[in-house]
């Protein structure tokens, strides 16, 4: 076992907490960034100008109106910025667009003394437009070979080869939906000026340091000049991480030329028309299988819809094509990816940043070929499984396949599966009007940042004279847990009850140069981190004690507030005083702790390499009942085991996993993202932007028995305390709801009805299905060799190559 | 009059210097009371539930959850409000915070304090008692043993935890301690409704104290914007920007909070809330029973009332198309007088009606007796407070297994909420069985005049209104040939 997985004796990591806020959760008086409002003195509110066109120029933007308006106070435009107008890292945000790229897009923002004299100022700015050609939809951007960023390739063997060889190859595509964040937070930002023109900004950001960057260069400062608190979020998910920097730099802006404080809230229509969201893929593909049902060739290519700017999109598409195998071992594979550019938001991170698209794709092609090969679907998942040894088409060794082996097993044990698999099938042949679907779906997913350069994390913590612990590290709170988490590794760090540690919010003056909180990664980074500071104090205390008890430091161990020898009977001093003892010795009682991910590496423009720690596993197993009136549906039953190494905090992943599960159901079944693609007046336009017409999973849509387990004797070599991250991988377990409504779509039709399912599978999107296999249409897949090639890149795209990469070429080439 | 103020966690606030338009939970956030959270600002997310005192049933006052961002401020005028932060504090939490807190029910916690207020609304329910449940009877596992009930949730939503700890806590639930003092509110009564004016920024909200002054008003200024639950009108605010000169609430005009079951009909005061019409029907009218838990939330038939929703005038609705099929009518009163106006005859175009300028909806009246058959659809992307795609009432009477009459209303599918005349005539004189249906199934796909839109296709609207009827017929094949119905007579 590792030093960084070994856990003490009684380690407070592992044992069930709430929530460390949820006392202040239920009482209403935990803050969030807008509650800070009515504590700051003077503050003036902003409102942005929203151009009403899917692609236009500006021509011409008349501020005076504004500015008759009682109560507006001026009037943010491109002139003011004293930086650089841009609210990216690609440059390619123009913070103040002379160009609007999307119906919604904000041109320039107005301060009011009131909310309400910002929104009226705003209602006066004129602005002239004259109209551009537009791409609203996928398949358009496609045809019109309206392309941004580069066009990776993942490739391994030869698939030509390997289509050929195989007994059955099936073609086929697929175009899904992306999905809104949701987070019931709307983004918000509060800044003002302290003294030397310096900044301070407070934000609802998951990158405080990436918030902390664009606003300094928005303002032409020095990042030093300029710090990023968050104190909590309320909801992230992907959608913080880099749609807040403009954000807060509008504010920043503001306040730095009115010298008062400013806040920019967005309301939710002006959070869900501005802001990215997880973007939607089109995929093509070929797929050969050899006589059993195993995969033998994969040809397939993705494009993303990446919406108007870069964003992150190149990461994602990168994710999405390092996914595509999920749990399945495919010996011949090439995949394609390519990102659109649309009249639309700037699609993003979200929770899973890729993977489920690429996951969705062969859960896809096995749900719909599967009933081809005369399978059941979950035999043929199951057959198709990694095995010791094997490989990834990136070309890294697949750790610990045999744990999503026994998860699948306990899965199949706990959920009935194969009894009740029979008596569904009864039920159903007796029952025309409703049929049910039982699916079992795998997850595989990589973790760290594919991007080697951001695995890395910092943390502080100070120990006072009375012995009490504050900790502060570089991740941020959005509500996983990781606060929590970062708690209980400290207390066990350190042996002290878990309420002599405190935690200070996340600010870029204490921590510096912190990656993103996403990836699922803040538990492995900001923990190692702390660990590592706990360490260090650790270390030194145990000199201070060992003098005190008379024994070498070696033998001196740390649990539960005192400090004894190893001996059995051994004298133990409190942990209080042995902290008082040390600062009158001038012992250092405060640490800055790091981490750095050891064993990466990755080349994105080969796209070969280990780019994961580790891979996390679950499984899960859904039953569905659909009505063939109306296609609408219940979840009636989930059985899932999910592993997340040896739990760092139980209470905290269990939720995680439930609620990455419902938010995956959400993404694959309802919630429906639609854009007006017509030629009107409100081309590009998002239809569904707003909480009555675009719909999150309620309550109708929590299984009705929901049953989750933690796989036992996980121990992760490679990570704090043994654990394994748990933020993104459960939302791909949804997968097993998707494909139970495809099985139950295909009873209503002939035994052995292959069915295509739109995704999201509304109650809609069902009844078609239905339909489809009532009438025995089966799905629209090609069968046959050499099946319809997928389009490929184009030979004249710009290379990926991250900022780190490039870093590191210029400190090669020196 | 006595000065506006409102009585928050037990201290009395007064509202001067508020606009008219100010929502109560802009009015909470401006006062420090940051518990109650905006996310959404059109009462579908729930994050700003907080509890007002209202009139019960069961007990005198009822402790009741509402959207704050829906309601103004002035209309709370003499009320009283508990957010969460006056439910119990860090160090000494509320049995509902308590349970939500240590059961994992909370993530980021910014849904927090409106899930805390929604189930404490439902764990003081006066009628709430705690019975075993049996798995049968409770299919959707949406009842605890002790008695609590989950649609209470159904308006609140969380994008963290998947909800299952939520239930665990609302499930985990007792009763209230003997010395709890919301508790022992119940059994007051509510504070009176005072007559209020609130003006400022050239806006007015102005709540008279009975009908006639109401009228009178409304003959004076027939521009006025009328509010009862305010779900609409708040909705526009944050939404739309909409800015009237002149509210007026009716919403606890006596007048318009009849409840008569008389021989020929029974009449239901347009401000009468939903939850309330539930209520004091009690299981009277089949057919809005099986409505009601469709529609929307709690929360917002908390507030919502009946006569707002046909004064809406959405072509989709929420009770048209049941009232259609029951054949309801419409009391409009005027300064003039009152008229009554068949529901089928009211809607004359989107969002269009007959009602004049200076009329509003006293009540609603539904004729005894009752067609014999009777059942609701609404076909929607989600199960719990979603908007129709399509909604169809049915009210039939088969007598002798032959549909004497057929009333049809359908939602979604016109500019207005219609009659299903065609199909009517299909099934009118024919037998109840599965060939009339699945003939009269096809004309069904043909009424109205359904569009394409994010909710639903044109194709699917016209499909579901065959798969209504024809799933109607089957789950109710015999039609139980139930003759007219004598209930509520």
């Amino acid at each position: 076992m590792s030093a960084l997985s070994e856990r003490p004796a009684a380690p407070v990591v592992g044992t069930a907490v709430p929530h460390e806020s949820a006392a202040l959760h239920v009482t209403g008086t935990a803050l969030y960034t807008d509650d800070l409002v009515g504590r700051t003195k003077d503050v003036l509110h902003a409102w942005p100008v929203q151009a009403r066109s899917a692609h236009a120029r500006v021509t011409a933007l008349r501020t005076g109106p504004a500015l008759r308006v009682p109560g507006v106070v001026r009037v943010l435009t491109a002139a003011d910025v004293p930086g650089v107008n841009d609210a990216g890292v690609k440059h390619d945000e123009p913070l103040f667009p002379d160009e609007v790229m999307f119906y919604g897009h904000a041109v320039c923002w107005v301060l009011g003394e009131t909310l309400e004299a910002a929104r009226l100022g705003a209602a006066a700015v004129e602005v002239d437009l004259a109209p551009l050609p537009s791409l609203v939809s996928l398949q358009d951007a496609i045809a019109a070979e309206s392309f941004q960023g580069g066009q990776p390739t993942v490739e391994r063997g030869d698939v030509e080869t390997g289509l050929a060889a195989s007994a059955h190859v099936f073609s086929g595509e697929i175009e899904f939906a992306g999905q809104e964040h949701f987070y019931l937070e709307t983004h918000c930002a509060l800044a003002h000026v302290d003294e030397g023109g310096t900044v301070f900004v407070q934000s609802s950001t998951q990158h405080p340091s990436e918030t902390q960057e664009i606003v300094a260069h928005v303002l032409g400062l020095s990042n030093s000049q300029v710090t990023v608190q968050c104190l909590r979020m309320g909801g992230g998910f992907g959608g913080k991480e880099m749609q807040p920097h403009g954000l807060a730099a509008i504010a920043a802006l503001g306040a730095t030329l009115t010298g008062r404080p400013v806040r920019l809230r967005l309301n939710r229509t002006q959070d869900i028309t501005m802001t990215g969201k997880r973007h939607g893929f089109h995929a093509r593909w070929r797929v050969g299988f050899d006589e059993a049902g195993c995969l033998q060739a994969l040809d397939a290519t993705l494009t993303s819809d990446g919406g108007w700017s870069l964003d992150l999109s190149e990461p994602v598409l990168a994710r999405a094509l390092c996914h595509i195998d999920n749990a399945y071992w495919i010996p011949d594979v090439r995949v394609n990816g390519r990102i659109a550019r649309t009249n639309k938001t700037s699609q993003t991170a979200f929770r899973g940043f890729g993977g489920p698209q690429g996951m969705l794709v062969i859960e896809d092609v096995l749900g719909r070929c599967a009933p081809l090969l005369g399978q059941d679907a979950a035999t043929l998942r199951r057959r198709n499984f990694y095995s010791a040894g094997q490989t990834t088409p990136y070309g890294q060794p697949v750790r610990h396949p045999e744990r999503l082996a026994l998860a699948w097993q306990q899965v199949l044990d706990s959920s009935d599966f194969a009894a009740r698999t029979q008596r569904i099938a009864a039920a159903n042949a007796a029952s025309p009007h409703a049929k049910r679907g039982l699916a079992i779906t795998p997850v595989k997913f990589g973790i760290s940042f594919n991007f080697t350069a951001f695995n890395q994390g910092g943390a502080l913590v100070h120990v006072y004279k009375d012995g009490s612990v504050l900790i502060n590290h570089g991740g941020t709170e959005m509500g996983q847990g990781l606060h929590t988490k970062m708690l209980q590794v400290a207390a066990t760090g350190l042996g002290v009850p878990l309420h002599r540690v405190r935690l200070a919010p996340t600010r870029t003056d204490k921590v510096p140069n912190t990656s993103a909180t996403a990836a699922s990664s803040g538990a492995d980074l900001n923990g190692g981190a702390i660990k590592n500071a706990c360490d260090q104090i650790r270390g030194r205390l145990a000199q201070v004690a060992a003098e005190r008890l008379g024994v070498a430091a070696a033998d001196v161990r740390f649990a539960d507030g005192q400090v004894r020898s190893i001996a059995f009977a051994g004298e133990s001093v409190a942990w209080d005083d042995v902290v008082q003892l040390a600062y009158f010795q001038r012992v250092q009682l405060w640490a800055a702790g790091y981490y750095r991910t050891e064993g990466l590496h990755w080349d994105s423009a080969a796209m070969r390499g280990e780019p994961f720690k580790y891979f996390a596993y679950g499984v899960a197993a859904a039953e569905v009942e659909v009505d063939g009136f109306t296609g609408a549906y219940r979840l009636r039953r989930v059985d899932i085991v999910h592993d997340v190494g040896d739990t760092l905090s139980p209470l905290v992943d269990i939720g995680q996993i439930e609620g990455g599960f419902v938010q995956g159901a959400g993404w694959l079944t309802l919630e429906d993202l639609r854009w007006d693609e017509g030629d009107g007046a409100t081309r590009g336009r998002l239809a569904t932007s707003s909480a009555s017409t675009y719909k999150l999973p309620s309550f109708s849509e929590m299984p009705e028995v929901f049953n989750v387990t933690l796989l036992a004797d996980a121990t992760e070599e490679g990570a704090v305390y043994g654990s394994k991250a748990v933020g993104e991988p459960p939302l791909m377990l949804a997968f097993s709801v998707r494909e139970a409504l495809r099985q139950a779509a295909a009873a209503f039709g002939p035994a052995g009805t292959s069915v295509d399912l739109a995704s999201p599978a509304t109650p809609e999107a069902v009844f078609w299905a239905v339909e489809r296999a009532r009438r025995d249409e089966g799905a629209h897949v090609g069968e046959g060799a050499p099946g319809l090639p997928p389009d490929q890149p184009d030979a004249g795209a710009p290379a990926v190559r991250p900022h780190s990469e490039h870093a590191s070429d210029v400190l090669t080439q020196t | 009059m006595q000065s506006p103020s409102v009585t928050v966690n037990g201290q009395v606030a007064a509202l001067a210097g508020a606009p008219a338009h100010t929502t109560a939970l802009d009015w909470l956030r401006g006062r420090g009371l940051i518990g109650a959270k905006e996310g959404c600002a059109e009462g579908e997310c729930g994050a700003c539930s907080v509890l007002v005192a209202r009139p019960g049933l069961s007990a005198p006052t009822r402790w009741t959850a509402l959207n704050a961002c829906l309601v103004p401020i002035a209309a709370l005028d003499g009320q009283e409000l508990v957010t969460a932060e006056g439910l119990g504090t860090p160090d000494d939490l509320h049995p509902v915070q308590r349970e939500m807190a240590v059961r994992g029910g909370s993530q980021c916690g910014y849904c927090t304090p409106g899930f805390v207020c929604s189930m404490a609304a439902e764990y003081y329910r006066p009628d709430r008692v705690a019975a075993p449940v049996a798995g049968d009877a409770d299919p959707d596992h949406l009842h605890g043993a002790n008695g609590f009930d989950l649609h209470a949730l159904s308006g609140n939503l969380c994008r963290c935890t998947g909800y299952r700890p939520i239930r665990d806590a609302a499930f985990a639930l007792g009763e209230p301690a003997a010395d709890d003092v919301l508790a022992a509110r119940r059994e007051q009564p509510p504070p009176p409704v005072p007559r209020t004016r609130l003006a400022g920024d050239g806006a007015e909200f102005v709540r008279p104290a009975d009908l006639p002054a109401t009228l009178a008003l409304l003959a004076e200024q027939p521009g006025a914007v009328l509010v009862a639950g305010s779900t609409d009108w708040g909705v526009d605010v944050n939404l739309r920007a909409a800015r009237a000169a002149l509210v007026v609430a009716v919403d606890r005009l006596a007048e318009l909070r009849t409840f008569v079951v008389g021989t020929g009909s029974i009449e239901i005061g347009a401000a009468l809330s939903l939850t309330e019409v539930a209520e004091l029907l009690d299981g009277r009218v089949p057919l809005l029973d099986e409505l009601f838990p469709q529609f929307a939330s709690p929360l917002i038939r908390n507030g919502a009332t009946i006569g707002g929703n046909l004064g809406t005038g959405s072509p989709i609705g929420d009770t048209p198309p049941a009232l259609l099929a029951l054949d309801a009518s419409v009391v409009l009163a005027s300064a003039e007088g009152e008229r009554e106006v068949l529901l089928a005859d009211y809607f004359t175009g989107y969002r269009q009606s007959v009602r004049r300028p200076g009329e509003l909806i006293r009540a609603v009246r539904i004729p005894l007796p009752q067609p014999g058959t009777v059942g609701f659809t609404k076909i929607a992307k989600r199960r719990f407070d979603d908007i129709s795609s399509v909604a169809v009432g049915f009210g039939l009477d088969v007598v002798d297994g032959v549909v004497r009459t057929a009333r049809i209303g359908l939602g979604g599918v016109a500019a207005t909420p219609v009659r299903a005349r065609a199909t009517e005539a299909e099934l009118t004189g024919r037998p109840w069985d599965g060939a009339t249906v699945r003939a009269a199934a096809r004309v069904m796909a043909t009424e109205g005049t359904p569009l394409d839109d994010h909710r639903a296709s044109a194709a699917y609207r016209s499909a579901m209104l065959s798969s209504a009827l024809l799933k109607f017929h089957a789950q109710d094949p015999g039609a139980k040939h139930r003759t007219p119905q004598e209930v509520g007579a």
